[in-house]
C-alpha cells in the first residue's frame, strides 16, 4: 500500500520537568514561579487529594450522591486550573469539581450539585465556569462557541474543557476542536488520559499511538505532557493560554494521568479490569509525593503545615457540608419556574396541580 | 404593504433582527456569501458583515453547539440546520443541552437559541430532507416548537423566537417557501409564540392543524361547504408546543367535533397531543371522537409516491364526514 502519511506521529515524549524523585530534569524549562506560588500548587494538590478521601467517605455514608474519585489527577487538574486566570472560561465534566472549586465555585454548592440540588448548578456570575457535562463530548462542541463568543467580544481570555481518554473517540471531540481550528479561536482544549473508560483501557479506544496526535486531523498543535507533574502541566498550559489570549488559536494538550480510585462511586471495581501491579506502578509516580519532595528539598514545605492544612481542609468542608444540609429544599413549583424565563400556562397548571400536594 | 413570499419573509425578519441587536448571529452551512440553499439569508452577509452572518464547517452537531456556547457568552444565535433529516447528527444539543440549561443552572445561564431549519413534503426531495419530525422536537421540555404556515406569521413568529430567551425550534415547510405572496409589514412587529389562529370560522366541525396542512385543510373546508354545507372552523396552531388549548377548547365547545390533521405519520407529530387535551378538558363538548388525519406509518415516502402518501383534501374531507356522521 503506498503510504502518503504515516498513521502514527512519531517523537511526541510526554513533556516532564520534574522526575518521580523530585528532581528537576528540564531547567530550562521551569516556570517562573515565586516559592508562595509553588506553594499554592501544592495547598491546591492537598486540598484536591483530602477533598476526594473526605467525598469518598461521605459517598459510602449516603452523604453525597453522584461521585467521580480524582485522587492521582491533582497535578492534571491544579496545573491545568493553576495556568489559567479567573477571567478565562472553564467547561468542565463530571470528573473535574476540584477545577471549578479553585476558579471559585463554593464547595457546598459542589455538594449540592453531586447530591441532586438544582442550586449546585447555579454558578455564581464572578465564576467563569458552566455546570459539569455528564454527555462526554457536548462540552467540545460547545467550547468552540464560547472560544467564539470571547473572541468576538474581543477579550484578552482563554476557555479552556476537558475530557477523558475514552471521550476522544466521540464525534463532539473531533467537531468541537475542527470548529476552533477553523475560526482560530481561543480554547484549550485537554485531554485528561487517565488510561481507562471505566473498564475499557485507552488502547482499545484507538490505534493511534498518541491521543495528542489527533490535532493532527484538525490542524492544531498539540503536545503530551506527564500528568503527574504539576510543574510540566501548568508550564505547558500556560504557554497555550498566552499563545490563544495572543490570537493564535487552540491547542491540544494530552495530559497523562491516572485515577487512583474507581471510575465514579456508582458500584465501578477497578480490580475487575487492573492490575495490582499497574496500580503500584503508577502509585509510585504520585504527584503529591514528587512534588513534595521538591518543595522540601528548596526547603519551602514541611510536614507540620501539610497536616495542619489537611486539618484546615476537613474543616472547611464540615462547613461547607453544614451550609449544603441546611438548603432548602426543591419545589417542584420551583422546578417548573426554571424551565422558561416566562412560565408559560400550561407550566401553571401544573404548578397548581403540585401546590395541591404540597410540593 | 410589500407582497411577500414566506422566504422572503423569514429573511426580512432575520434582517430585522440582526440590525435591531448587534448580538443577534446567524450561522450555519452555506448561509453566508452563497445566501443558503433556498436563498433565506440571501444579501445578509453583505449587510452586516461576516462577523454576524458566517459559514461554518458541515457538522451539525457542531453548529448546534456552536450556538450553546455562543448563547452562555450573551449572544442570540440564529442556526441553521439545512434539511430537518440532519438534526438527528445535533439531538443532544437541540434536545439535552440547549433547552435544559436554564433548569440546570437555575437561570445562572440561559439558551437564547433560534434553531431553523426547513421541512415537508410535496417537493420531491431526496431522503431526510421532508420528514416531519415536529413530534421528538414537542416532546423536549424547556424547547419551543413553532411551525408558520404562511409569510405574515413567519415573520412575525420568527421575530419572536429570535428575542426569546429560550430556545425556540422553527420549523420552515418547503413547500410554503414560495407557493403564494402576501402582505406583510415592513420594520418589525409579533406574533406571540403559543398563540393559535383561527383561519376560517365556521360552526360544525373544527379542523386542528399546522404547517402546509393549513391549506390543505382550508380546501377541504371549501369543498364540503360546496357538498354538504357544512361549516368548517380551522384553527392553524403556529405553535405545538406550547399549545394553544384554549384557542381549541373554545372552538371544539362551539362545534362539537373536531379533527386533527398533520402531515407527520399517524404516531408522531402532534395531533396526539391535541386529542388527549380535548379529552382531558373538553369531552363534555363532544358529540363524537376526535379523529386524526395524517400521513401513513411507514418511513417518508420515496419521491414518486409522495402525492399519494401525503394527506390531501380528499382524506380530510373523509374525515370530517366520519366525525359529522358518527
Amino acid at each position: 500500500m503506498r503510504r502518503i502519511i504515516s498513521g502514527q506521529i512519531e517523537g511526541i515524549e510526554p513533556f516532564s520537568i520534574l522526575d518521580v524523585s523530585g528532581n528537576v530534569v528540564n531547567e530550562e524549562a521551569m516556570p517562573k514561579l515565586s516559592d508562595e506560588q509553588l506553594r499554592d500548587l501544592m495547598k491546591k494538590m492537598v486540598f484536591t487529594r483530602i477533598w476526594d478521601q473526605r467525598a469518598i467517605s461521605l459517598n459510602r455514608q449516603g452523604r453525597l450522591g453522584f461521585y467521580a474519585p480524582v485522587a492521582g489527577q491533582e497535578a492534571s487538574m491544579v496545573g491545568c486550573e493553576s495556568a489559567i486566570d479567573k477571567e478565562d472560561f472553564i467547561l468542565p465534566t463530571y470528573r473535574d469539581i476540584p477545577q471549578m472549586i479553585m476558579h471559585g465555585l463554593p464547595l457546598y454548592q459542589a455538594i449540592l450539585w453531586s447530591r441532586g440540588h438544582q442550586h449546585g448548578g447555579e454558578i455564581p456570575e464572578n465564576v467563569q465556569a458552566f455546570v459539569p457535562q455528564i454527555i462526554i463530548g457536548a462540552q467540545y462542541v460547545q467550547m468552540a462557541g464560547v472560544a467564539m463568543g470571547i473572541k468576538k467580544r474581543k477579550k484578552k481570555k482563554v476557555a479552556m474543557t476537558f475530557i477523558g481518554d475514552g471521550g476522544t473517540s466521540q464525534g463532539d471531540f473531533y467537531e468541537g476542536m475542527n470548529f476552533a481550528g477553523a475560526f482560530n479561536l481561543p480554547a484549550i482544549f485537554i485531554i485528561q488520559n487517565n488510561h481507562y473508560a471505566i473498564s475499557v483501557p485507552r488502547e482499545k479506544q484507538t490505534a493511534a499511538a498518541t491521543l495528542a496526535q489527533k490535532a493532527v486531523a484538525v490542524g492544531i498543535p498539540a503536545t503530551q505532557v506527564d500528568g503527574m507533574d504539576v510543574l510540566a502541566v501548568y508550564k505547558i498550559v500556560s504557554e497555550a493560554a498566552n499563545d490563544a489570549k495572543n490570537d493564535e488559536g487552540p491547542a491540544l494538550i494530552e495530559v497523562s494521568t491516572y485515577r487512583f480510585g474507581p471510575h465514579t462511586m456508582s458500584g465501578d471495581d477497578p480490580t475487575r479490569y487492573r492490575s495490582k501491579e499497574e496500580e503500584k506502578e503508577w502509585e509510585e509516580k504520585d504527584p503529591l509525593i514528587r512534588y513534595r519532595r521538591f518543595l522540601k528539598n528548596k526547603g519551602i514545605w514541611t510536614e507540620e503545615e501539610e497536616d495542619k492544612l489537611i486539618e484546615e481542609t476537613k474543616e472547611e468542608i464540615n462547613q461547607a457540608l453544614k451550609k449544603a444540609d441546611a438548603y432548602e429544599k426543591m419545589t417542584i413549583s420551583g422546578l417548573l419556574d426554571s424551565m422558561f424565563e416566562v412560565t408559560p400556562p400550561y407550566l401553571e397548571e401544573q404548578k397548581a396541580l403540585f401546590a395541591r400536594e404540597g410540593k | 404593504m410589500p407582497q411577500m413570499t414566506m422566504i422572503q419573509a423569514i429573511t426580512d425578519a432575520m434582517r430585522v433582527e440582526l440590525a435591531r441587536d448587534t448580538n443577534v448571529l446567524l450561522f450555519g452551512e452555506d448561509v453566508g456569501k452563497y445566501g443558503g440553499v433556498f436563498r433565506a439569508t440571501a444579501g445578509l452577509q453583505d449587510e452586516f458583515g461576516e462577523d454576524r452572518v458566517f459559514d461554518t464547517p458541515l457538522a451539525e452537531s457542531g453548529i448546534a453547539g456552536l450556538a450553546i456556547g455562543l448563547g452562555l457568552m450573551g449572544y442570540r444565535p440564529i442556526a441553521e440546520i439545512q434539511f430537518i433529516g440532519f438534526i438527528f447528527e445535533a439531538m443532544d444539543s437541540i434536545c439535552a443541552q440547549a433547552p435544559r440549561i436554564r433548569y440546570r443552572t437555575n437561570g445562572r445561564f440561559h439558551s437564547p437559541i433560534t434553531f431553523r431549519a426547513p421541512f415537508g413534503g410535496g417537493v420531491k426531495t431526496p431522503e431526510l430532507h421532508a420528514d416531519s419530525l415536529e413530534g421528538y422536537l414537542m416532546q423536549t421540555p424547556g424547547l419551543k416548537v413553532v411551525i408558520p404556515s404562511n409569510p405574515y406569521d413567519a415573520k412575525g413568529l420568527l421575530i419572536s423566537a429570535i428575542r426569546d430567551n429560550d430556545p425556540v425550534f422553527f420549523m420552515e415547510h418547503m413547500k410554503l417557501y414560495r407557493s403564494f405572496r402576501q402582505e406583510v409589514p415592513e420594520g418589525e412587529y409579533t406574533v406571540p409564540i403559543g398563540k393559535a389562529n383561527i383561519v376560517r370560522e365556521g360552526t360544525d366541525v373544527t379542523i386542528i392543524t399546522y404547517g402546509a396542512m393549513v391549506h390543505t385543510s382550508l380546501k377541504a373546508a371549501e369543498e364540503i361547504e360546496k357538498k354538504r354545507g357544512v361549516k368548517v372552523e380551522v384553527i392553524d396552531l403556529r405553535t405545538i408546543n406550547p399549545i394553544d388549548t384554549e384557542t381549541v377548547l373554545k372552538s371544539v365547545e362551539k362545534t362539537n367535533r373536531a379533527i386533527v390533521v398533520q402531515e407527520a405519520q399517524r404516531t408522531s407529530g402532534a395531533a396526539a397531543e391535541i386529542i388527549a387535551q380535548i379529552t382531558e378538558k373538553g369531552i363534555l363538548y363532544l358529540e363524537a371522537p376526535v379523529l386524526r388525519v395524517t400521513s401513513p406509518d411507514t418511513v417518508y415516502p420515496f419521491g414518486m409516491i409522495e402525492d399519494e402518501w401525503l394527506p390531501d383534501p380528499t382524506r380530510v374531507i373523509e374525515g370530517i364526514e366520519q366525525v359529522l356522521d358518527f
